[in-house]
């Protein structure tokens, strides 16, 4: 093989110049600028001058009620989809293995969500849960349950939405569970049929386990995701944080905070501490994932 | 026995999921397509009688749909293409070329991915001021020309086309820009449909950025538009659905067409759109 030369070296900078150029200006420089940033405490933003640098507006945010509120929602939001998404597309992916005809056009039917224009299926939702004619309330009158205020009831914008998130991301986790499964090796199922284990013992003692860094990997992804959560809202609660800010989120505060009230520093400081959740969660993945053997 | 039944049962459970995906859009294309007396009536009516054509028509007449569809598209062709050759050029260097610092760039990139893009929003709306670019194309184009996710991707492609293919070419007098367009490129066909298809969807479904850097209605993309065009129309729920669906339907046929590239490129590496 070649070694390294000034010449290959310059070679190799011809062909990453366009690249480069763009990942430095778009990518890094701004990770370096934003976290300055957090750190302006009185700063002119017409002049691009900055006066003082410490560390008050992440005491902001340790006091303001807002963030808070964005914190604990946010939270919610991924405690409601994560597990319940997690166990209905792993349920799908299952049945979806069971030896069936028609498995690449349910496993299409299941996807189509997931290519498809938040906003856009986030305003469709918005008619079905209209409370009076929404397809939703009119489904559940059926069984005698009386119309619910789903997106003007504080209490209910946060199921809402994390019922659309639900429907919305579950295609593509069943298709990385699809994959998983398709990796688990055929003879352990027929050692299992041999010694007549039931359909419930073999999922907990073969399934399961083997499966176990699918489940992983899916479900550190869809908490990271979940953590970012904003379009839904946005287009959901037409342009606002759901009814009496009920379901105002991490991304959503930093969104206000820089678009509307053009406080950068603490907007900064926020998308700081929202990198430090999706950092600890990454590195998480990366340790859990490398200990882990596959049996 | 048991097992045909069971069988049955599978697919009963599949049929209802599937239905319940698929609902949503066939509500939207029903009411994109109702007059307005059939669409707040309850029960819900499934088949509009007559079919009414002409919302799309009138959509397009409230709000500059046309446009939007226009801006949309040329946003997600040209930076969809313009990532493509980014990426190509970058992940032959990653995968065929030795130069100093090579690995500690390519972990320094791989490094930036773990960063949400929520970071990157503030300081790059002020370079993009700074540039005069707010409310332009460039803005909304430019800064995603280059994907450290798609280098990746592609370079690990690369990396396992023989070594051996090069050899023979350069003794034959392939230079090797020729070797990387002609031969490379086309080998790694799939990895690069892969790619080039998330990067559409992803740009054509893009909301954030394109709400904060377009002022002007001219310059708005199909998502942008369709929530001012939602403040604009209320609660008139057929022009929303068909406006939706003019938003929708384009992905949705290029998947179904597509799909066994997005699927595999999905469960190869995990993707998050």
């Amino acid at each position: 093989m070649q070694q390294p030369s000034l010449t290959t070296t310059l070679k190799a900078l011809l062909y990453l110049a366009p690249a480069l150029i763009i990942l430095i200006v778009f990518n890094i420089y701004p990770i370096i600028t934003s976290f300055l940033m957090s750190l302006y405490t009185d700063y002119d933003y017409f002049n691009d001058i900055v006066y003082r640098y410490g560390f008050d507006n992440f005491l902001f945010l340790l006091h303001d009620a807002d963030f808070h509120l964005a914190l604990r929602n946010t939270f919610i939001f991924v405690l409601g989809v994560v597990p319940v998404s997690i166990a209905i597309s792993l349920f799908i992916a299952l049945l979806l293995n069971a030896n069936i005809k028609l498995r690449g056009f349910f496993r299409t039917v299941y996807f189509i969500p997931f290519v498809t224009s938040v906003v856009a299926i986030s305003i469709v939702w918005r008619w079905i849960f209209h409370t009076e004619y929404g397809l939703l309330n009119y489904f559940l009158s059926w069984f005698g349950i009386s119309p619910i205020k789903w997106l003007t009831d504080p209490q209910w914008a946060m199921p809402s939405l994390i019922i659309l998130a639900i429907w919305k991301g579950l295609g593509y986790n069943i298709v990385i569970f699809l994959a998983g499964l398709q990796n688990i090796p055929e003879h352990y199922y027929l050692a299992a049929r041999i010694d007549r284990a039931s359909r419930w013992d073999r999922f907990w003692h073969i399934t399961w386990p083997l499966l176990s860094p699918t489940t992983f990997f899916i479900s550190i992804i869809s908490v990271i995701g979940s953590f970012k959560v904003f379009d839904e809202i946005y287009a959901l609660f037409d342009g606002r944080p759901g009814p009496v800010r009920s379901a105002l989120t991490v991304v959503y505060y930093i969104f206000e905070k820089f678009y509307r009230d053009q406080e950068y520093g603490v907007a900064s400081a926020a998308a700081y501490i929202l990198f430090l959740i999706v950092f600890i969660l990454t590195l998480l993945q990366l340790y859990i994932g490398k200990r882990r053997v596959h049996y | 026995m048991r097992d045909a039944l069971s069988k049955g049962t599978i697919y009963l459970l599949l049929s209802l999921g599937g239905i319940l995906m698929l609902l949503p859009f066939a509500w939207m294309i029903s009411t994109s397509l109702k007059p307005a007396n059939q669409v707040m009536v309850m029960p819900p009516i499934w088949i509009p009688h007559p079919i009414q054509w002409s919302n799309y028509a009138e959509a397009m007449r409230v709000a500059p749909l046309g446009r939007y569809f226009l801006n949309s598209v040329i946003v997600t062709v040209l930076s969809t293409l313009g990532e493509l050759i980014t990426t190509i050029l970058a992940a032959y260097a990653f995968s065929r070329l030795q130069f100093y610092g090579r690995d500690i760039l390519f972990s320094i990139l791989l490094g930036t991915m773990m960063v949400p893009g929520e970071v990157l929003l503030i300081p790059n709306f002020v370079t993009l001021t700074k540039l005069g670019w707010i409310d332009r194309y460039e803005a909304l184009i430019v800064p995603w020309l280059a994907s450290v996710f798609a280098i990746f991707l592609l370079r690990q492609h690369f990396l396992s086309i023989p070594k051996e293919l090069a050899y023979a070419a350069k003794v034959d007098g392939c230079s090797d820009s020729r070797f990387l367009w002609e031969v490379m490129v086309p080998l790694a066909k799939p990895a690069i449909i892969t790619i080039v298809l998330l990067k559409a969807i992803g740009s054509w479904n893009a909301f954030l950025w394109p709400l904060i850097v377009t002022n002007s209605k001219e310059m708005r993309t199909l998502p942008v538009g369709l929530t001012a065009f939602r403040t604009d129309v209320g609660t008139i729920y057929e022009l929303l659905m068909a406006a939706s669906t003019l938003v929708i339907l384009p992905m949705i046929i290029l998947f179904l067409i597509l799909q066994r590239y997005i699927v595999e490129g999905v469960s190869r590496a995990g993707i998050k759109g």
